[in-house]
């Protein structure tokens, strides 16, 4: 895309960014990560149906930080995660120019603001395949939804390709990585694979944009997106907000107010 | 060890006999777009027709979760109780690739040596392997590039080479090989003079292995591990499914009163690979961590072991969610360093 | 089982506890089996892995020495699950015992010369086991040298046998603690060690220097001791790197190409030298 290129060595050129996250040729039919840092890089930027990593997860890498301000290439997920790290104070006004793609077009947004007037106007609805798998789910009884679920997370073998693929998994010490207690079991057997999954789709309620990075990071292809797509889709339902929309937003299970349909904190 | 050869049917028919005598049966099994080493259930569903499986077979020897011992403690003490390793089940490995028995091989070298493992060991002498040949190979397979071939016989008891058509060539590597085939010998009959090679399929070498071997050598304060690794996401995606990553982790579940302790897998690409209590970390940036992974696999694998730690499966490249290709870093290294 | 299993641990009885420092303590260790008792050998320098049932395995070096046979001793502090676990326990309870591992110092090669013992902090435990084996064949060597310092007068271990060590007419030893780590009654050094090893500028000649400590202090007393004329071949340190295993399987403790379970923790300082500082 020669719009998102031209602007990228642009951005580079002037000193108004030190790198440039976005898409580049991979091997085989794939596509991956670049950081481009000068504009002869840039030249190898890529867009299309091959770029489907979640970049954002790479604002917190720290060989990436300490290059110096960065430009991300944004499709409409990692726009979305830019803002959900904004409104979860990782991201602050001035930290990182975006570039917008949608098919061939290109929107440069600088400040928080310009991100959000953008989110508004974008259908924020469910890829019709995630849909279609989740109508499956959604479709089958309580038992054989919880026998499909026991199948998957039991081939899971803990690789946490999920979480570091996930722009939203940016603590510094996860969960399951505390030994003091022992939050999560480490071994990948059923119940700690269960642990694991379980307290990954509740931290990420209210927060996930519906990327899907993390099913398509999966090795073994399990499925685990549809876990916390749900999340997403029932809090849609029951609060009216989605994750990833405002730079500034409280998230729906954290916040708390006097209408609130419980009588007490749960 | 003699040539046999069998058809397509008759080998169908094998594996239901070595069900019948009640040996576990670890076979390929299709699951959406990918193909998995399952406990097989009917023969007819085991696909021929991929070219990997996403993960390697390595769990009948090593599997990913494993008890090593039970403890329960009371007034009268401490009572460990060890696994009877007799007791783990005669098993027959069906439909890995060479480079997965090659695979067997390099880590049957990590787990012997001085201080045998009792259960890796007994695993193994439990275990017959009947590997299929590659006719097929994709732009992610290196086997060749690492010292393995598509039609290696290294690790195999029994290696069937499809020859076109509906048979097999059924080269009887080992005694094990030889228990298997007198379990139905009617079911095979001799070979006729058959070119190997001519079955197998043309991987073409991609990187030297000595030249990469020896500017690692060279490599360890070099500025190349940190803009190769930028894109790397320290998952454990890559040594997990990888056929000669062995790693692991020591864990006890229980209370101070009963419990087990456990082995399971580990990488070393996570950041707790090597965090010290005390908060040290030798190895605190995924440049680190990458080329540990590296190192292990091209350097210090081949000194320790006399093998290096990969087998060329390409399932690595295949599994990364960051399209790290082992191959395009190989070839990086040796041009930068 | 004919058959070794090394992951199955020795059940050991905590028979006596020592409070060291704040945080730290020493076990004396019996074998709760007598044949296991009678048939273990070990030498100075190795390790274990000494375990808390339910809460797992920590790397200790046995800190008692092979010429004191009956029990073995084991000094840690306070850091990490395990640790703590450890610290909870009281004399009488069991603990497991895998061992041992590693590669010793080799002493017995340093007959006829003098040993200079440099250590700080919690790395006084490694180094104990093979002071109390020279102490212990004393007549073997020329000159004794111990400088140990920690931090603080609180944080020195072994008090008691500092105490002892200081008694000797054979052994001279200096102890220092950090600027600002001196009590009013203090009447060692104060300094760093490594400042402190220039001050005293041991000779060098026909000596082994044995160093353990945090990396920090390691990292300037190398330099020291090359310029008080030391050989890097008759430099020792013992390392230390997160475990599991402890014995070369498990693929953890590595420092390049060298396993400091199994090539180590024993190490001389050219051999270091040639291994990446990856520690």
């Amino acid at each position: 895309m020669d719009v998102l290129k031209t602007r990228a060595q642009e951005l580079l050129a002037s000193g108004t960014v030190q790198t440039v996250i976005g898409y580049g040729q991979g091997s085989n039919g794939r596509s991956r990560a670049l950081f481009a840092q000068t504009p002869q890089a840039a030249e190898t930027l890529i867009w299309d149906d091959t770029c489907q990593q979640n970049l954002a997860t790479y604002l917190f890498k720290p060989e990436i930080r300490q290059k110096g301000k960065a430009a991300i290439v944004a499709p409409l997920p990692v726009l979305r995660s830019v803002l959900q790290l904004a409104s979860e104070n990782q991201v602050h006004d001035g930290d990182l120019i975006v570039l917008g793609v949608n098919g061939g077009e290109l929107t440069e947004m600088a400040t928080l603001q310009e991100m959000e007037a953008h989110v508004a106007g974008r259908d924020l609805s469910l890829d019709a395949r995630d849909h279609a798998r989740l109508q499956e789910l959604d479709a089958m009884s309580l038992k054989e939804r919880w026998q499909f679920w026991q199948e998957e997370v039991a081939r899971c073998f803990k690789c946490y390709a999920c979480r570091a693929a996930c722009p939203m998994c940016y603590c510094s010490r996860c969960t399951v990585e505390c030994n003091q207690p022992q939050w999560v079991p480490v071994p990948a057997h059923q119940l700690g694979n269960w642990e694991w999954h379980m307290m990954r789709a509740m931290h990420l309620a209210g927060r996930c944009v519906s990327c899907g990075a993390c099913g398509r990071a999966c090795p073994l292809d399990i499925p685990i997106h549809l876990l916390t797509i749900k999340m997403e889709e029932s809090i849609f339902q029951e609060f009216g907000i989605r994750a990833g929309a405002r730079a500034k937003a409280e998230n729906a299970l954290s916040s708390f107010r006097a209408e609130d349909k419980e009588q007490f904190i749960i | 060890m003699e040539n046999k050869t069998i058809q397509h049917t008759q080998l169908l028919a094998l594996l239901r006999k070595i069900q019948e005598n009640e040996r576990r049966l670890i076979a390929p099994q299709r699951k959406g777009n990918q193909v998995h080493f399952q406990p097989a259930g009917a023969v007819e569903e085991i696909p021929f027709d991929y070219i990997q499986t996403a993960l390697s077979a390595k769990s009948v020897l090593f599997p990913p979760v494993e008890e090593l011992m039970r403890y329960h403690q009371d007034e009268n003490g401490v009572q460990i109780d060890e696994r009877n390793p007799d007791l783990l089940p005669e098993t027959v490995a069906f439909g890995l690739r060479p480079c997965d028995a090659a695979a067997v091989t390099y880590i049957t070298r990590q787990f012997t040596g001085d201080k045998p493992d009792l259960l890796f060991r007994r695993r193994l002498e439990k275990t017959t392997f009947v590997t299929v040949s590659c006719a097929r190979a994709d732009a992610d397979c290196f086997c060749t590039s690492v010292g393995v071939s598509p039609g290696d016989t290294r690790g195999s008891d029994l290696l069937l080479t499809p020859l076109g058509g509906e048979s097999y060539l059924a080269e009887v590597v080992t005694v094990k090989g030889e228990a298997l085939v007198a379990l139905a010998p009617e079911l095979f009959a001799p070979a006729a003079a058959v070119k190997k090679e001519e079955h197998l399929a043309q991987v073409p070498r991609q990187f030297d292995l000595e030249v990469l071997r020896g500017k690692l050598d060279k490599a360890f304060d070099s500025p190349f591990w940190e803009e190769t690794s930028l894109r790397c996401l320290g998952c454990g995606a890559c040594t997990y499914v990888c056929p000669v990553c062995s790693c692991f982790d020591i864990q006890d579940e229980g209370s101070h009163k009963q419990g087990m302790r456990l082995r399971c897998w580990d990488s070393c690409g996570s950041s707790l690979f090597t965090l010290h209590a005390s908060g040290h970390n030798p190895r605190h940036v995924q440049s680190e961590r990458w080329r540990q992974r590296m190192m292990h696999k091209f350097s210090y694998m081949p000194e320790q072991l006399q093998v290096p730690g990969c087998v060329g499966c390409g399932r690595c490249l295949r599994a990364c969610p960051a399209d790290m290709n082992l191959i395009e870093q190989a070839q990086a290294c040796i041009a930068a360093v | 089982m004919a058959e070794q299993n090394d992951y199955k641990p020795f059940l050991m009885k905590i028979d006596k506890i020592i409070d060291e420092a704040p945080e730290v303590r020493t076990f004396r260790l019996l074998f709760q089996n007598e044949e296991e008792a009678k048939a273990f050998r070990f030498k100075a320098g190795q390790f274990g892995e000494y375990s808390i049932f339910g809460e797992g395995e920590s790397t200790f070096c046995i800190a008692s020495s092979p010429t004191r046979s009956g029990y073995i001793e084991c000094t840690f502090r306070k850091a990490g699950r395990v640790t703590t676990a450890l610290s909870g326990l009281e004399e009488g309870d069991t603990i497991g015992f895998r061992g041992p591992y590693g590669n010793i110092f080799p002493i017995e090669e340093w007959s006829g010369k003098s040993l200079l013992f440099i250590a700080g902090g919690i790395a006084l435990p490694p180094m104990r086991c093979v002071i109390w084996n020279a102490l212990d064949w004393r007549e073997r060597f020329k000159d004794i040298t111990i400088l140990y310092g920690a931090r603080s007068v609180a944080d020195l271990v072994y008090k008691h046998e500092l105490e002892e060590w200081a008694a000797r007419p054979d052994v001279k030893l200096v102890t220092t603690v950090d600027p600002g780590g001196e009590t009013p009654e203090w009447k060692g050094e104060i300094g760093f060690v490594p400042t402190v090893l220039e001050k005293i500028a041991p000779a060098a000649a026909n000596t082994i220097a044995i160093v353990c400590g945090p990396p920090v202090m390691i990292k300037y007393s190398f330099p020291v001791l090359l310029k008080l004329g030391f050989q890097p071949d008759d430099i020792y340190t013992t390392l230390e790197n997160r475990m599991k295993c402890g014995i070369g399987k498990c693929g953890r403790c590595n420092v390049g190409k060298h396993y400091v379970c199994k090539d180590g923790p024993v190490f001389t300082y050219s051999q270091l030298q040639n291994m990446p500082a990856e520690y």
